[in-house]
């Protein structure tokens, strides 16, 4: 242990006996000066610092906002993150209403109505025009901001528009593939226990037979692109199909105010038209190290906190040219390398075969767009 | 009897004794076993509960204060670490796995042990029979084992600490597939397995424990003590112990699932998965969201578990020092009713981002933003019951009022995490760390205090020491606000929960700074805390002797007891009751107890 511990150690056990000494003491005072003297007293000074606490405290609120509020990541970066801020600030006056308005009353009448002799408190068991009143107005309130809320709910999680662009986006600890249809936009089939990172397969999609798992060779595969970057269209919806390979994960997009768990087994999606590009927010949040990122918003093990991804908007132009340059995988993880090897196919397939064989149907998962 | 006796002589035996000899209800003798270890007294049982639930208290605290420091100085290693954790801090830096181990343990312990078993544990046990007029429980033997169970709960519980894989570490909610599977988490080992065993023996605990509170409620209440005339506290364990009743059997049985999966080779919970290791598992069709579905429907519950005591005894903390009738008594039964009722209709708004259909979600969030109306009822009530009165702020009384503030603040919170599209962008963020340590950690906390500093002169016949009470509730009020309200803004950045550093991300590491500053006020707050339990132990033997025993001049039935009650709580007659609890103030008189007969010439209310 170290000095410094020690000495910090040494400071809390000094403040302790101090405390416990003051308190002692002022125990003995108390009863010598007489329970009600010492009541009032404490009384006094208590309802003082009750009603210095709010005032302090409001003030603090208001620094605290002055300070941080340059922080909270500026204006949302899609169009559904739109919807989400507007209704973020109509919650805000709402609810900020009441915090103020409410705190104020509590402290307040803390302090004015602090013990004193000569005051006769007022029986009021009830009172039912009230009580009526603060039934009523919560609901009123309550209800505007369902419909409001449930109004931007289902526009948010409603279908797509027929033209978006669709990617597969896939979790595993800790990192996140991503899967575009290729050439003839469907995505091909993929199975689990088709997955193999030394064959370069990480999605298990079926570009071959694989006899041991009684799968047959899905034409649509061979085209599908992996990535290990998101390149999404500026202005152009996408909806992102999303799953896991292992846990639970999720696609958690703070600039675009989008999230969505990755859950084994079962698919979920999730749709937003960004409205800059990554260059342009570089140029709006005034920093050159800008980088849409995707986190894991779901705890998912020891590498969770760095499980991110990258995102870049580009414009259709750049995006057309970007996938034009991507390869099938189908082609780098067997074709490229079998004309290497020269050595037949079917790495993938040994790689599970210690997998039992199933005699039901496999859960294949084509998605078409 | 005599008070003089009982301040005098060695209160406890001597009621004891009058007790026995008066009644012959109790021919055994009692030994230090049966006294303070295997003890059916019901006050026994709940200063057990109280007293295991501090050590918890403490443990899970101290877990908070590792991480904290992890958190503030993510850069910074600190050797002494190496030296008392191994391991677990290689190089004076707290590991990943460790870290996730810590907020796993701190949410669990917290919860689960001190805001379920020490505070409703405690107060139920302790409040019902005397603020009802019974001389115990309904079966004083099950209440001892309820209690027992909790501490087997906490032993197995305790000991997975000391697994060499380490402890549970997927989050207090322990989703699968990750607490499911070994091969994906160190701590889904042996760590899990312990975790479920000991959760299992907390869900008998809990219901061993709830079916006597209601047993007792309905059927043991003294004569003229109608349910329209029992105190708020008792209301609000009553609700408690059905929520328990009904939700935790649901837990378990997801619980058991999750056995299942993990050793069972059954795939409720898992499907196609491929762990990173290469391994390709064989299980298909499960659902990784049926386990947060079972979780919910008690872990919703399970936030009003924790807070309806302490509003409860807020409620009675409150209107005794205001020297005031609580505000709209029916109106307080019926919210707290109604919150108990929709406690079970609202567990998916943990789940809006899950990929639940949208429409269900829209059920959700209607029926989930309808409990602000009992909660602004509530609140209005509170303030209304200040109004006018003549207030006293006796400690029990800061922490209530503290109560009701952070009540407010973090149930408005409450409003934005409830509507599912705010909460697409602040689920798993720190506003939901912020919005649920303030209304549920921090709020539960002051209504346990609140109940401690307010009935500890019942349990112990000594007062706490005022002046550290006064230090503790100031430090731990403005430190809560310091600690939890800037996090909101952290939350409304999208900084994700369960990060252990942040530095590496270019959305999230702006806030170094306040991190930095919130784990020190942690560590102060945490530190007063310690102020409170050394306050808590040192007056048990040393505090101020109670000289009168009605101390606040409070209406309820456990006041009209000994300072220093024995097994059996009255040592001659249990009173009879002719008024509701909350006559305070009435025509002129300062407080009126529930035993007094009503006048001739009293007025109506």
């Amino acid at each position: 242990m170290s000095l410094t511990t020690i000495f910090i150690l040494a400071i809390l056990l000094l403040g302790f006996l101090i405390t416990f000494q003051i308190a002692k003491a002022s125990e003995y005072v108390g009863i010598l000066k007489g329970e009600k003297k010492t009541l009032e007293q404490n009384n006094r000074i208590n309802a003082f610092l009750l009603i210095l606490f709010l005032v302090g405290g409001l003030v603090g609120v208001y620094w605290c906002h002055e300070l941080f509020k340059g922080k909270i990541l500026g204006e949302a970066a899609s169009d559904h993150g739109l919807k989400i801020d507007k209704m973020l600030h109509l919650t805000v006056i709402i609810t900020g209403a009441v915090f103020v308005l409410t705190q104020v009353l509590l402290f307040w009448f803390a302090f004015k109505y602090q013990y004193s002799e000569k005051r006769k408190v007022y029986y009021l068991p009830h009172n039912n025009t009230l009580e009526l009143i603060w039934t009523v107005v919560p609901a009123i309130f309550l209800t505007v901001l369902v419909g409001y809320g449930l109004f931007y709910w289902f526009k948010i999680t409603g279908d797509p528009p027929k033209d978006a662009l669709v990617v597969e986006v896939t979790g595993k600890q800790f990192n996140w593939i991503y899967r575009y249809p290729g050439k003839d936009d469907v995505f091909g089939r993929k199975y689990y226990k088709n997955i193999s990172d030394p064959a370069d397969n990480s999605l298990g999609l079926i570009w071959e037979d694989v006899p041991g798992l009684n799968l047959k060779a899905d034409k649509a595969a061979q085209d599908d692109i992996v990535t290990d970057k998101l390149v999404l269209i500026k202005n152009k919806p996408v909806k992102l199909i999303i799953g896991s390979r292992d846990v639970i994960h999720d696609v958690g997009l703070v600039h675009f105010r989008m999230k969505m768990d990755a859950v084994p087994g079962t698919p979920t999606t999730m749709w937003f038209t960004p409205l800059y590009t990554t260059k342009e927010m570089k140029l709006k949040t005034n920093n050159p190290d800008f980088v849409y990122e995707i986190s894991c918003d779901q705890m998912c093990g020891k590498g969770h906190y760095s499980m991110k991804g990258q995102i870049e908007v580009v414009t259709q132009e750049e995006f057309d040219v970007w996938i034009l340059s991507q390869k099938p995988k189908y082609q780098t993880a067997v074709l490229d390398k079998n004309k290497e090897e020269k050595k037949p196919a079917g790495a993938a397939a040994d790689s599970t075969a210690k997998t039992a064989v199933t005699t039901i149907a496999p859960n294949t998962v084509a998605v078409k767009k | 009897m005599s008070n003089d006796a009982i301040i005098h002589g060695p209160a406890v035996h001597t009621t004891h004794d009058v007790h026995h000899d008066e009644h012959h209800v109790h021919h055994h003798k009692e030994t230090f076993i049966t006294k303070y270890v295997f003890s059916q007294d019901h006050k026994m049982i709940a200063k057990q509960f109280l007293i295991t639930g501090i050590i918890w208290a403490f443990l899970g605290g101290l877990m908070s204060v590792l991480f904290r420091l992890q958190l503030g100085y993510p850069d910074q290693t600190f050797p002494w670490l190496e030296d008392i954790l191994g391991h677990w801090a290689k190089g004076g830096k707290i590991q990943p796995e460790f870290y996730y181990a810590l907020v796993t343990m701190h949410g669990t312990v917290l919860v689960f042990f001190v805001l379920t078993a020490g505070l409703s544990g405690t107060f139920a046990n302790f409040l019902i029979p005397l603020q009802i007029g019974a001389r115990d429980m309904a079966s004083p033997f099950l209440n001892m084992l309820s209690y027992w169970f909790f501490w087997l709960a906490s032993v197995v519980m305790l000991s997975s600490l000391f697994v060499q894989t380490g402890p549970a570490s997927g989050g207090w909610t322990s989703y699968p597939p990750l607490s499911a599977l070994g091969g994906a988490s160190d701590g889904s080992k042996t760590g899990v397995d312990l975790w479920l065993i000991s959760m299992a023996l907390f869900v008998v605990s809990s219901l061993l424990g709830g079916l006597n509170y209601i047993s007792t409620i309905l059927n043991m209440r003294t004569k003229g003590m109608s349910m329209t005339r029992i105190p708020l506290t008792i209301w609000a364990l009553f609700f408690t112990a059905v929520l328990g009743v009904l939700s935790f059997p649901v837990l378990l049985s997801g619980f058991i699932l999750l056995l299942f999966d993990r050793h069972g080779g059954t795939s409720f919970y898992l499907s196609d998965i491929v762990l990173a290791s290469g391994e390709v598992l064989p299980n298909e069709g499960g659902s990784a969201i049926l386990f947060q579905h079972l979780f919910w429907f008690l872990g919703h519950p399970e936030v009003y578990i924790i807070i309806l005591p302490a509003m409860g005894m807020v409620s009675e903390v409150m209107s005794v020092n205001s020297r005031k009738p609580i505000f709209g008594y029916m109106a307080m039964v019926g919210s707290l009713f109604a919150i108990a009722i929709l406690a079970f209709l609202v567990w998916a708004h943990h789940m809006f981002v899950t990929g639940l259909n949208p429409f269900l979600g829209s059920v959700f969030v209607l029926l989930t933003l309808l409990i602000a109306v009992p909660s602004a009822i509530k609140v209005f009530n509170w303030l209304t019951t200040l109004w006018r009165g003549n207030i006293r702020f006796t400690p029990g009384m800061l922490f209530s009022i503290g109560f009701v503030s952070l009540f407010i603040s973090g149930g408005l919170t409450g409003i934005w995490l409830g509507n599912s599209s705010l909460d697409i962008h602040l689920h798993d963020t720190y506003f939901v760390i912020a919005h649920f340590h303030i209304v549920m950690g921090v709020a539960g906390f002051f209504g346990m205090f609140a109940g401690i500093y307010h009935w500890y002169p019942k349990m112990y016949g000594r007062y706490l020491n005022n002046t550290m009470a006064y230090i503790h509730f100031w430090v731990t009020m403005v430190g809560a606000y310091l600690i939890f309200w800037p996090m909101h803004y952290e939350g409304l950045a999208g900084m994700p929960r369960r990060y252990l550093d942040y530095s590496g991300w270019e959305s999230f590491h702006q806030f170094g700074g306040l991190n930095r500053f919130i784990s020190i006020v942690a560590m102060i707050v945490f530190a007063v805390q310690l102020l409170f339990v050394f306050n808590f132990f040192y007056s048990i033997f040393k505090g101020r002797r109670v000289t009168s025993s009605n101390p606040w001049g409070s209406n309820t039935l456990e006041w009209t007891t000994p300072i220093r009650p024995g097994h059996g709580n009255w040592p001659g007659e249990i009173p009879e009751v002719h008024r509701w609890a909350y006559d305070y103030g009435k025509d002129g008189r300062e407080f009126i107890p529930q035993t007094e007969p009503i006048g001739a010439n009293e007025s109506n209310h």
